[in-house]
C-alpha cells in the first residue's frame, strides 16, 4: 500500500498569504508595498468593534518568478475570510495600475476570498469593478494576470468575477471558484436545490477538479507551493492575447459549453459526457493520476 | 474593542539582525503580532487591541512571562488579538521573537 | 410488577400478539407501531438500542407513534438518549421512568425535561454498569435493537457495528423477554450470525438505513500547534516514560494528535514498537497512519467508525474481523478490555478541579458518563501485573511499603487545555457537576473520572505526576501549576511550585527537552482528511461533511 511519507512539503491551503509568497517567488526576492508596520487598516471596523489587521488582509509587492520580474498580491483568508474591504481592496488596485505602467513579466494574484467585506460593502463592491477595469488594463497592456486558487476561503463573490477576468487560473483540489457559495444558493433556492453541509457536492460542483476538467480554470496543481509555482510558470508563456477574436472564442466557447451540458443533472454527469472514463471515481483521484486524467480529457480551451 | 498598554525594562536587547517581523492572524482564537525594533535596548513597549474586556490580569500576566523568557530589549510589539486563548498568544510571541532573532 | 409479566406465559401471549402484524417474524415497517402496542403492556421495562454510535431509529419513531392509551407507563433502559424520539416518548405519555448512560447531543433537553418533572431519572450510568444492572435488577421484557440484515428466521447480522445487540439480546431473551429488531434489509442468508435467530421475535424492515453517528472522526485539519505540543509532552514524558503498550484514548483533538505525531515524533524518540501496539479503541481515522507505518499490533473496538469499514476489513491482521471480511465490534467485552486490560487512559474533559475530579457537566447539560468513568479508573479488581502497571505503583509509593503487597496502578490521565473555547477555563475550584448535584438535590455529584484516580495532568503548560505528590497540598499546588493563566494557574505558590519541579513533579516542555516552537502542523503524519485516505490506500471513506474534494 503506497503511503504518504511524514516529510511533505507545507500546504498551500494551509500556509499564510505570505508563506504563499514567499515560497512561490524566488528566493528572499519578495518586498512588500505598504507592508503592516505602515498600519493601513481598515478605517470601517473600528464602526463594527471589530479587530483590524495590520495589513487588512492582503500583501502586495514585487518580486521575482524565475529570475523574471512580477508583481504579486496574496489574500489571507482567515482574517475576515479573505473578503475585499476598502483598504484590502485598494491596495490591489493599486498594484494592478503599477502593474499597467510597469508592465512586469505577470501578475499574480493568489486568490482567498469569500467575496466582498458585509461591513464595507458599498467600498468593496465598488472596488471589485475598479479591479475589474484595472486588470483589463494590464491586460491590454500586454502583461498577463495570473490567479492562483487553493486557499481555505477560496475565489467566491466578487472574488469569482475577478478571477474570471484573469488570462489564466491556477487551481488545486481544494480551490473553489465560484460567485454564489454553497450558503447563498441554499438560502435562496432551498436545500432541496444545493445542500451547502454537503461538502463533496460543494466541491464537486465548485471544487478545483470540476473547474480544471470544465475550462473552469487552465491548470490545475498539487496542494503545494512548488506545483502552483510551476504551473504558474506555464502558464505565463500561454497567456491568450487580450482582443476581440480571443472574447468571441471564449464566448463561443461558453455557449457551447452551455448548450452541451446545460441539462446534467450533477457534476459527474458533465464529466462523463466529456468522455471521462469512471465519473464517479474523479474524486478519489489523486493529484497525478488527476493529472493524467486531465491532459487525456477534459475541456481545455485557449480562449479565456 | 479594548486597548492594552504595558511597558518593561528588559536587562539586554533582542538578539538577532531584523528590524521587523510579523506573525499570525487575526481570526477566532488566533492573534497577531508585529515587532519593530524601533525602541532603547532596555526597553519593551506592548500594545494589545482585543475583542475580550475583562482579561487585563492574564495579559499582564502572560506579557510579564514572555518578557522575561526572551528579553525582547528594543522591541516595539503590536498586538491585534482575534480572542486567542493565553497559550496561543504565547506562542506567537515567542515564534515572533525567534522571527526577529533570524537573519535580517 | 407480577410474574405474570416477566414468565415464559408472558413471552407466549406477546409473540401471539404481535403474530397479526407479522408474516412469520418479518414485519413491514408500516406496521411497526402496531406491532409494539400489541407486544408492549403498560408498565414495561423496554430497552431500546441505540449509543453514542448506531440508533434503532425506525423503531424509535414507531413507539413514539404509539398510542398513549395503550402504551404508557413505560420504564427504559437504554445505552443512549440521543434522538428526539427518546424524549418525545416521555412528554406525550408512553414513558416516565429512565435509566440511561449517555446523552450527549440531547444533554440540554434532558436537564430542561428533569427540571420540569417530565423525566423521572433513576440513574446515569457508565455503560458497563448499566449493562450489569440489565442482569441484575433492569431487566428488559422488551428489547428494540438494530442490525444491518436478517434472515426469515430472524439470524441477525448487525455488521461492523455489533456495539451493544449482544448484550442487550442476552439479557432480553434468556428471561423471557420479547426481542424485536430493525434492520435494512431481509436477505436469504446473512453474512454472519451475530444473533441466534432463536433470540429475535420479530423483525421489521425498516424504511430506510439505520442512523451512526461519525463520533470518532477527527479532521486532522483542525489540530493545533498547542495540541500538537501536548501530544509531544505526552509521548515523551509518559508513553515514553512508563513504556504504555496497552491503551485507551478519549475522542479530543488531543489524543488524535497523539495518534498523528506517532509515525513522525514517535519514530524519532525511538518508540516504536515499545508504546501504543494494543488496542482498546474504536477505528479513529486518525490511527490510520500509525497501523499503516506498523506502530500497531492489535485493536479491539467497542464500534465501528463511520466510512472505516473497507479498511479495517483490509486489515484483519490489526482489527478483529468475522468470517465475512467486516470488523466484530462489541462494547461490552471492549469497555471491559479498556478498564482490565489497559495500562492506560487517556483522555480530555471540560473542567479539573483542584483534588483532580473531572465532569463534562456544565450548566444547563447533562451529557451522560458513556464509557469514559470505566475507562478511566483504577480497577481495584485486577491481578495481572505488567512494566507500566507496577512502574506507576512504585511512584506512589513511599517505599516503606512490601513492595510484593503493592498493587499496581492504571494510567489515568486528563489532557486538556487550560482554557477552552471563549476562554473558559478548564480549572476551577467546584466543578459545575458539584452545584448541579446540590442545585437538584441529587445524592452523587456526576463526576466523571475522581481525583484519586488521575495519576497525571498534561496540559500546553506542562505535565503534573499526581502518583508522586505525598500531601494534599502537593497535589493542589501541582494542579496550579499546570493551570496557566486561569485563576487557578494564577493562584499557585510559585516556591512550591518551583520545587515540584525539581523533583520532577511537574515537568515543563522544556524539562522534557521539547521546544515550545517544534510543535508545528509538519509533525502531523495526515494534515487533512485526504491524507488520511491515501494512508488508507484509498479505503477510507470519509462521511460528506469531513470532505474538501
Amino acid at each position: 500500500m503506497s503511503a504518504p511519507t511524514a516529510d511533505r512539503a507545507p500546504s498551500w491551503y494551509e500556509a499564510s498569504a505570505r508563506a504563499r509568497l514567499a515560497a512561490l517567488l524566488d528566493r528572499a526576492s519578495f518586498t512588500e508595498f505598504l507592508g503592516p508596520a505602515a498600519r493601513e487598516t481598515s478605517p470601517h471596523l473600528p464602526l463594527f468593534d471589530l479587530p483590524r489587521a495590520f495589513d487588512d488582509g492582503i500583501v502586495v509587492g514585487r518580486g521575482t518568478l524565475d529570475d523574471r520580474p512580477v508583481l504579486a498580491a496574496a489574500q489571507e483568508g482567515r482574517f475576515m475570510g479573505g473578503a475585499f474591504g476598502e483598504v484590502h481592496a485598494a491596495k490591489l488596485t493599486g498594484l494592478l495600475r503599477a502593474a499597467a505602467e510597469l508592465r512586469p513579466a505577470a501578475v499574480l494574484i493568489l486568490f482567498d476570498t469569500g467575496g466582498v467585506r458585509l461591513q464595507e460593502a458599498n467600498a468593496g463592491e465598488t472596488a471589485i469593478s475598479e479591479i475589474m477595469r484595472a486588470i483589463v488594463e494590464v491586460r491590454r497592456a500586454g502583461v498577463p494576470v495570473v490567479g492562483l486558487v487553493g486557499g481555505r476561503a477560496g475565489a467566491y463573490g466578487g472574488g469569482g468575477l475577478i478571477a474570471g477576468t484573469c488570462a489564466r487560473l491556477v487551481v488545486s483540489e481544494q480551490g473553489r471558484i465560484a460567485v454564489s457559495g454553497p450558503e447563498v444558493i441554499e438560502t435562496n433556492h432551498g436545500v432541496e436545490e444545493f445542500d451547502s453541509k454537503d461538502r463533496a457536492l460543494v466541491w464537486r460542483t465548485m471544487g478545483g477538479k470540476h473547474r480544471a476538467l470544465t475550462g473552469g480554470a487552465d491548470a490545475y496543481a498539487a496542494d503545494t507551493a512548488e506545483a502552483f509555482r510551476a504551473a504558474a510558470l506555464r502558464l505565463i508563456d500561454r497567456a491568450p492575447a487580450f482582443d476581440l477574436e480571443t472574447m468571441r472564442a471564449e464566448q463561443a466557447r461558453l455557449e457551447a459549453r452551455l448548450e452541451r451540458h446545460g441539462t446534467a443533472g450533477d457534476a459527474p454527469d458533465i464529466w462523463s459526457a466529456l468522455g471521462v472514463p469512471e465519473s464517479g471515481r474523479v474524486s478519489a483521484l489523486g493529484d497525478d493520476a488527476f493529472a493524467e486524467l486531465l491532459a487525456s480529457s477534459g475541456d481545455s480551451h485557449d480562449a479565456r | 474593542m479594548d486597548r492594552l498598554q504595558f511597558s518593561h525594562e528588559t536587562p539586554r536587547a533582542l538578539g538577532g539582525g531584523r528590524d521587523q517581523a510579523i506573525l499570525g492572524v487575526v481570526a477566532s482564537g488566533n492573534l497577531e503580532v508585529l515587532m519593530e525594533r524601533v525602541l532603547e535596548p532596555d526597553r519593551c513597549e506592548i500594545e494589545i487591541t482585543t475583542p475580550l474586556g475583562g482579561y487585563d490580569a492574564v495579559w499582564e500576566a502572560v506579557i510579564a512571562d514572555f518578557v522575561e523568557r526572551a528579553a525582547p530589549g528594543g522591541v516595539r510589539i503590536s498586538i491585534n488579538d482575534g480572542g486567542a486563548q493565553p497559550d496561543t498568544v504565547m506562542l506567537r510571541l515567542l515564534q515572533a521573537a525567534r522571527m526577529m532573532e533570524g537573519q535580517s | 410488577m407480577s410474574e405474570g409479566e416477566t414468565g415464559p406465559e408472558a413471552l407466549s401471549a406477546r409473540r401471539q400478539a404481535g403474530a397479526a402484524m407479522a408474516d412469520g417474524k418479518i414485519v413491514a415497517a408500516t406496521e411497526a407501531t402496531a406491532l409494539l402496542e400489541a407486544v408492549i403492556r403498560p408498565g414495561d421495562r423496554v430497552c431500546i438500542e441505540g449509543d453514542n454510535q448506531k440508533q434503532a431509529d425506525c423503531l424509535a419513531r414507531a413507539l413514539a407513534g404509539c398510542d398513549p392509551a395503550r402504551v404508557n407507563g413505560l420504564h427504559m433502559v437504554q445505552s443512549g438518549v440521543v434522538l428526539p424520539e427518546h424524549l418525545d416518548i416521555f412528554e406525550i405519555g408512553i414513558a416516565d421512568r429512565l435509566d440511561y448512560s449517555y446523552s450527549g447531543p440531547q444533554g440540554a433537553r434532558v436537564a430542561r425535561m428533569m427540571g420540569e418533572g417530565s423525566l423521572t431519572v433513576g440513574a446515569v450510568h457508565t455503560y458497563l454498569e448499566l449493562f450489569a444492572r440489565y442482569f441484575v435488577d433492569l431487566t428488559p421484557q422488551v428489547a428494540l435493537v438494530v442490525a444491518v440484515s436478517a434472515d426469515r428466521d430472524g439470524n441477525l447480522y448487525t455488521g461492523p457495528n455489533t456495539e451493544d445487540t449482544p448484550t442487550v439480546v442476552e439479557a432480553t431473551a434468556f428471561k423471557n423477554g420479547l426481542v424485536v429488531a430493525q434492520v435494512n434489509e431481509i436477505v436469504e442468508k446473512v453474512p454472519r450470525v451475530d444473533i441466534p435467530g432463536d433470540r429475535v421475535h420479530f423483525v421489521v424492515e425498516a424504511d430506510k438505513p439505520f442512523y451512526v453517528e461519525p463520533l470518532f472522526t477527527r479532521d486532522p485539519g483542525a489540530v493545533t500547534e498547542t495540541q500538537i505540543l501536548m501530544a509531544m509532552m505526552a509521548l515523551k514524558g509518559i508513553y515514553g516514560e512508563y513504556g504504555v503498550t496497552r491503551l485507551n484514548h478519549g475522542i479530543g483533538f488531543g489524543t488524535a494528535a497523539i495518534e498523528l505525531i506517532l509515525p513522525t515524533y514517535g519514530e524519532r524518540l525511538g518508540l516504536k514498537g515499545k508504546v501504543a501496539s494494543h488496542w482498546a479503541l474504536n477505528p479513529h481515522p486518525s490511527l490510520i497512519p500509525a497501523v499503516e507505518s506498523g506502530w500497531v499490533s492489535q485493536v479491539h473496538c467497542f464500534g465501528s467508525e463511520v466510512g472505516m469499514e473497507a479498511y479495517v476489513g483490509a486489515r484483519p491482521d490489526i482489527f478483529f474481523t468475522g468470517p465475512d471480511g467486516s470488523l466484530r465490534s462489541n462494547r461490552a467485552f471492549c469497555q471491559t478490555a479498556g478498564l482490565y486490560a489497559c495500562d492506560m487512559f487517556i483522555g480530555s474533559t471540560l473542567q479539573v478541579d483542584l483534588q483532580g475530579n473531572s465532569s463534562t457537566v456544565t450548566t444547563g447539560r447533562v451529557a451522560g458518563f458513556g464509557g469514559a468513568p470505566n475507562m478511566g479508573s483504577d480497577p481495584h479488581g485486577r491481578r495481572h501485573p505488567s512494566p507500566a502497571w507496577l512502574k506507576a505503583a512504585e511512584e506512589a509509593s513511599d517505599g516503606t511499603d512490601e513492595r510484593l503487597m503493592r498493587r499496581g496502578r492504571k494510567l489515568v490521565v486528563q489532557i486538556v487545555e487550560t482554557f477552552a473555547e471563549g476562554m473558559a477555563p478548564t480549572f476551577v475550584e467546584e466543578l459545575d457537576a458539584v452545584r448541579l448535584a446540590r442545585n437538584a438535590g441529587l445524592d452523587l455529584a456526576p463526576v466523571m473520572i475522581y481525583g484519586d484516580d488521575v495519576t497525571h495532568i498534561l496540559t500546553e503548560e506542562g505535565i503534573a505526576n499526581l502518583l508522586l505528590c505525598r500531601t494534599a497540598q502537593e497535589r493542589e499546588q501541582a494542579i496550579r501549576g499546570v493551570a496557566g493563566y486561569t485563576e487557578i494557574g494564577r493562584g499557585r505558590d510559585r516556591a512550591m511550585v518551583a520545587q515540584l519541579r525539581e523533583r520532577g513533579v511537574i515537568r515543563r516542555p522544556e524539562d522534557l527537552g521539547i521546544d515550545v516552537l517544534d510543535a508545528d502542523r509538519s509533525l502531523l503524519a495526515a494534515r487533512s482528511m485526504k491524507d488520511l485516505v491515501h494512508w488508507s490506500g484509498g479505503l477510507y471513506d470519509p462521511p460528506a461533511r469531513f470532505r474538501n474534494w
